[in-house]
């Protein structure tokens, strides 16, 4: 039930990388990352999928919560994993991302 | 903003930290730090919150309520430090055990809060329980934010609805479906242009909360087929949805996929109704199990005999005590949770004559949960629909207590119109009450009042309905015994499928008089899951345990029924197009506009000559008497096994004639498009046998 969480701002916009699984018990640490960046008001945040194993309810939200925060934001997701696309199909969240294969380059 | 001075812990057991709740709202609320857990039991000499992670046998904890935490019959408690997601919760209650007096509590019972809003234990459709658990259906807790991204009620005229009734798992468990969710609210989603152009507004769901697909299963004794509980009417959870009916279900997210299936309906313009069964739950009677209501305070939510039984005007064992105060605010604040939170568009009470009996179980006349849920604030524009009977003998067809609100299923309508299309003597006097929106029994509403189906999940298909005489429920292994005997069918000349062309083209020309004649009514037309394509169950009328290819949606049918799926859309689109066949009015019979034509007008083969005693009837709408104004339409309807000439009235001043529907002819000639169709020059037309023909003019 561990998630290690990288974060770091340049002049593109915000990247995230996430390890592990977000669920419940390790969302609040997420959404406080993110909370901070979004202070910077990047535009874009790019959220590193590739080696998150788990996502639902509670992790899901913190992309609205971003979305809400800064409706025009940008949101990428590299390399999520099938399940994960699958689910954000399924319950409707997947029109408001972005996914992609690789990091894209800068607005 | 300030910290409040209520929200921190004041006890603590076994490193959980808890302090005293507040009442209301009932269930599990979460609050700032932590979850507010608030339950009712009116006889109950204790209380204890049980708590578990997700998925294990034993709970990692268990409190007892201290007596300071209860305010009146209402145990209330915050719990601190909780893991939201992994969280799962239920209540031991203690008190007599006293059957009597209407008392079943048992200590050692887990029971599920009746307001839980997800529940766990059926997580994935079909999955094989651990029949060991003491605890099945599991209360968790519901994420219940969602963007709604201006998401508007539609408000749909009543009037206006074109209803179709749909199971959500058999419409796409079909690998047929080719979607990539079978059988789940996802899948659903998937076919939402379909729905769009068949012209359906309004789509009724079969029970979509948490009911359990285990409830009375059993192998057939001759196949060794399992059957399961697969309508559902037997609630186990009034507030969660089914997370058997979502693709995320195993990860718990049923309410964000169903909800966002709503938003995408509404998008599409299509209103949700929801089936919902308060006229009893999955407990059964004192044989069955206990989940919930019967150890929390079985006196208050059934209804018992003075020896302590069950009554069971439900015919499935027990009956929901409705009109008691505490059960009516549950019913309510159920309802309003779907509305408010689900942007549910309208309910349909299965068995609603239950709804207004007493807490002896007498019919009232003025039920106080009736009253309410007509008055209700939040439900003020949501559609009310009563299957306005139940399994006690209390029909009330026309008689529902409605208080200008509600609108019934007219089993009236369904048994007139099969009879009269079948070939029956007498009928034409009804049909003509019938296809006015039922002036006979809505005199003092309105024919919005009437719900008009010719078929529904209760009962045959529309195919089935011209292709058998009587009932096949083999499969079922109840030797043909379940099963409506009234199905007033007629096979065309052979029982079930046939290879006989003659045979087939007149049951194709009789769903398409059926079809006609509903969707030419006043009234709310519904149609049934499949019917537009021709779907069969083999002749079996009541398919309730049929988790498979019986009860489900062939979509290769959508490629072989091409004529009958066009006739369909053709037809909604017909009925969309002409406000005069959707009058929110009785017909006056008389012309009170000035038009030289009266609102309706009844003929036979003879103007103004309506033959009340045989098998054919027409009538003329005059357009201008509708609003807007709309052309004439003239229907002649020919149950007569032969052709006959129809006189005709004369078209409306420089107009003619002109042919919309003409059910004897072959497709593409059955139906044309808003003013496609040939011009009628002479002043009769010959209307084939069984066959009906509609003109615009």
């Amino acid at each position: 039930m561990a998630l290690d969480i990288e974060s770091r701002s340049d002049a593109n916009g915000a990247h995230i990388s996430l390890a592990g699984e977000l669920d419940g018990s390790t969302a609040p640490r997420l959404r406080e990352t993110v909370d901070k960046i979004l202070s910077g008001k990047p535009p874009q945040l790019v959220l590193d999928l590739e080696k998150l194993s788990f996502m639902a309810s509670a992790g899901l939200r913190i992309i609205i919560f971003a979305k809400q925060k800064q409706p025009a934001l940008k949101i990428y997701l590299v390399k999520p994993q099938p399940a994960i696309v699958d689910t954000l199909h399924k319950t409707g969240f997947y029109d408001g991302v972005y996914i992609v294969d690789a990091e894209p380059a800068g607005a | 903003m300030e910290e409040r001075i209520d929200f921190y812990p004041t006890h603590e057991l076994e490193g959980v930290r808890f302090r005293r709740g507040r009442p209301l709202p009932f269930g599990a609320t979460v609050v700032p730090n932590g979850v507010n857990f608030s339950i009712f039991s009116s006889a109950a000499d204790s209380c204890t919150l049980v708590l578990f992670r997700k998925h294990e046998p034993e709970p990692f904890i268990e409190i007892e309520f201290p007596r300071e935490f209860r305010i009146g019959d209402v145990y209330s408690m915050i719990v601190f430090d909780l893991d939201y997601e992994d969280l799962e919760y239920g209540y031991r209650l203690s008190g007599p055990w006293n059957p009597e007096a209407g008392h079943r509590f048992s200590k050692s019972k887990i029971l599920c809060d009746p307001y839980a809003k997800v529940l766990g234990g059926r997580d994935v459709w079909r999955a094989q329980p651990d029949w060991n658990d003491v605890y099945q259906h599991r209360a968790r807790l519901s994420f219940d934010d969602f963007d709604w991204e201006g998401d508007t009620a539609l408000e749909i005229p009543t009037k206006d609805l074109i209803i179709y009734e749909a199971h959500v798992r058999g419409f796409t468990a079909d690998p047929s479906s080719k979607v990539s969710a079978p059988g789940t609210f996802a899948g659903l989603r998937e076919k939402i242009p379909y729905l769009k152009s068949l012209g359906i507004n309004c789509i009724e769901l079969l029970p979509i909360y948490e009911f359990d697909e285990w409830e009375n299963n059993r192998l057939h004794p001759e196949t060794g087929e399992l059957l399961l509980n697969y309508w559902g009417y037997s609630t186990v959870g009034f507030f969660a949805p089914k997370a058997g009916y979502a693709a995320t279900g195993a990860l718990g997210m049923q309410v964000d996929e169903l909800k966002n299936l709503v938003k995408e309906l509404h998008r599409a313009g299509i209103e949700v109704m929801l089936d919902v069964v308060f006229n009893h739950t999955a407990e059964g009677d004192q044989r069955g199990p206990y989940i919930s209501y019967r150890g929390i305070d079985n006196r208050t939510y059934y209804i018992l005999t003075p020896e302590g039984y069950y009554y069971n005007f439900s015919g499935c064992g027990n009956t929901l005590n409705c009109n008691h105060p505490v059960v009516r605010n549950m019913v309510l604040d159920c309802l309003r949770y779907w509305a408010s939170e689900y942007h549910i568009d309208g309910f349909r009470f299965d068995l609603a004559s239950i709804l207004g009996r007493d807490q002896n179980g007498a019919p009232l006349s003025n039920p106080p949960l009736l009253e309410s849920l007509a008055y209700d604030p939040v439900l003020s524009k949501c559609k009310l629909i009563a299957e306005a009977w139940d399994a006690g003998g209390l029909y009330q067809v026309g008689s529902f207590p409605a208080y200008g609100r509600w609108a019934e299923w007219n089993g009236k309508y369904r048994d007139s119109i099969r009879r009269f299309v079948k070939g029956d003597e007498g009928l034409t006097g009804d049909m003509a009450q019938r296809l006015q929106g039922s002036p006979d029994l809505y005199w003092y509403r309105g024919p919005s009042a009437s719900l008009n189906f010719v078929t529904c999940h209760d009962g045959f298909t529309l195919r089935d309905l011209v292709s058998y005489n009587g009932k096949h429920n083999e499969a079922n292994g109840e030797w043909n015994n379940d099963g409506s005997d009234d199905n007033h069918s007629w096979n065309c000349g052979w029982e079930g499928e046939s290879t006989d062309p003659e045979v087939n083209a007149l049951r194709h020309r009789q769903m398409k008089n059926l079809a006609t004649l509903l969707f030419l009514s006043r009234g709310v037309p519904m149609l049934l899951m499949g019917d537009e394509v021709g779907r069969s169950q083999g002749g079996n009328n009541n398919s309730y345990c049929h988790d498979n290819a019986l009860s489900w949606l062939d979509w290769d049918l959508v490629e072989k029924e091409t004529d009958l799926l066009r006739f369909f859309s053709m037809l909604l689109k017909f009925r969309h197009d002409h406000p005069v066949l959707r009058g929110s009015r009785f017909f006056e019979h008389r012309d009170y506009v000035g038009s030289g034509n009266p609102d309706i007008a009844f003929h036979g083969t003879r103007l103004h000559q309506p033959d009340w005693g045989g098998k054919c009837l027409a009538f003329r709408l005059c357009g201008k008497h509708a609003t807007p104004q709309d052309e004439d339409i003239y229907v002649a309807i020919n149950m007569f096994w032969d052709g006959l000439p129809f006189q005709l009235p004369r078209p409306p001043e420089g107009n003619h004639w002109r042919v919309a529907v003409n059910t004897s002819m072959a497709s593409p000639e059955d139906i044309f498009d808003r003013g496609g169709g040939p011009q009628v020059n002479s002043a009769e037309v010959i209307v084939g046998g069984r066959s009906i023909i509609v003109l615009v003019g």
